[in-house]
């Protein structure tokens, strides 16, 4: 599944980083600690957090994570939103908690 | 290209947090042009980056040292900062004297050193408390 089409099926907003949006998503990680991102994400993931600074974006850059999804409204900062689209990294936003939608995410990709 | 060894020298400056990243990501191009495989890459920026963080958010300023040959890489961190003063303490997962607008931030999880350690092939970490720490991370690119 391409975050594309992640975000039709979940009524995703797309925030920023559209030209990433053909990106592969091959899993998820739900993280708000980075060091634990760092260390334990997979490429390819998709990452649901509500950390919205910069940093964020240079970890997805370097763990090469295929979205970050930013729970209950939370907004990026104007940094954050410039790298995503800078990288090509599509930052997505949902009103719903971290629990639901990394629930909702996994059922799609695991279907 | 392939017997040639390469230098590269990046400045940080304590606290920070926006241009985190940057020698890590410079680095990860570098290697990508060198067709080194991938894991070693992963590995590479992970335990960088860390390193890299850690000064941002412990340090006052530091030098980081890349040198590459033709077998591995070898990543020299020297801080200026106030040291480690229990090295083995600070290695433990979840131990951390982040400040609290660190921590807000998602980092300060006391998890940095523990991936350095499982992503570098040689750790070393110096450090004298009231001076600084030297850090240093070698990968080695053919096992
Ligand atoms: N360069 C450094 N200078 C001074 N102290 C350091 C340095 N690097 C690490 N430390 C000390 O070691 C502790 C543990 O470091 P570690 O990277 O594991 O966790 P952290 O940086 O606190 O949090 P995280 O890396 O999970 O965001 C730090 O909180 C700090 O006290
Ligand atoms: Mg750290």
């Amino acid at each position: 599944m391409d975050v594309s089409e992640l975000v039709t099926r979940l009524g995703l907003i797309v925030i920023g980083g559209e030209k990433g949006l053909d990106r592969e998503i091959t899993g998820g990680y739900t993280s708000d600690l980075l060091s634990d991102v760092m260390g334990h994400a997979r490429s390819g993931s998709v990452w649901i957090t509500l950390q919205t600074h910069k940093n964020v974006m240079a970890i997805a850059s370097l763990k090469e994570l295929s979205a970050i999804v930013l729970v209950k409204g939370y907004q990026p900062e104007a940094d954050m939103l410039v790298q995503s689209n800078i990288e090509g990294i599509p930052v997505l936003g949902t009103e719903e908690e971290a629990f639901e939608i990394s629930g909702k995410i996994y059922k799609h990709l695991n279907g | 290209m392939s017997s040639e060894k390469m230098h590269f020298e990046y400045r940080v400056e304590g606290g920070n947090f926006s241009e985190a990243g940057y020698p890590s990501s410079q680095v990860k191009k570098t290697l990508k042009q060198l067709n080194v495989e991938g894991n070693v890459i992963k590995r590479t920026v992970v335990a960088l980056y860390e390193a890299e963080v850690n000064i941002v958010a412990h340090a006052y300023r530091g030098v980081i040292a890349v040198d590459i040959d033709t077998e591995k890489i070898i990543i020299t961190l020297t801080d200026e900062g106030p040291g480690i003063a229990d090295i083995k303490k600070a290695m433990e997962i979840g131990y951390s004297t982040a400040t609290p607008e660190v921590r807000e931030m998602g980092f300060g999880a006391g998890m940095g050193l523990s991936n350095m350690n499982t992503n570098a092939d040689k750790l070393s970490i110096t450090s004298e408390v009231g001076t600084g720490t030297i850090v240093e991370i070698m990968n080695y690119f053919h096992k």
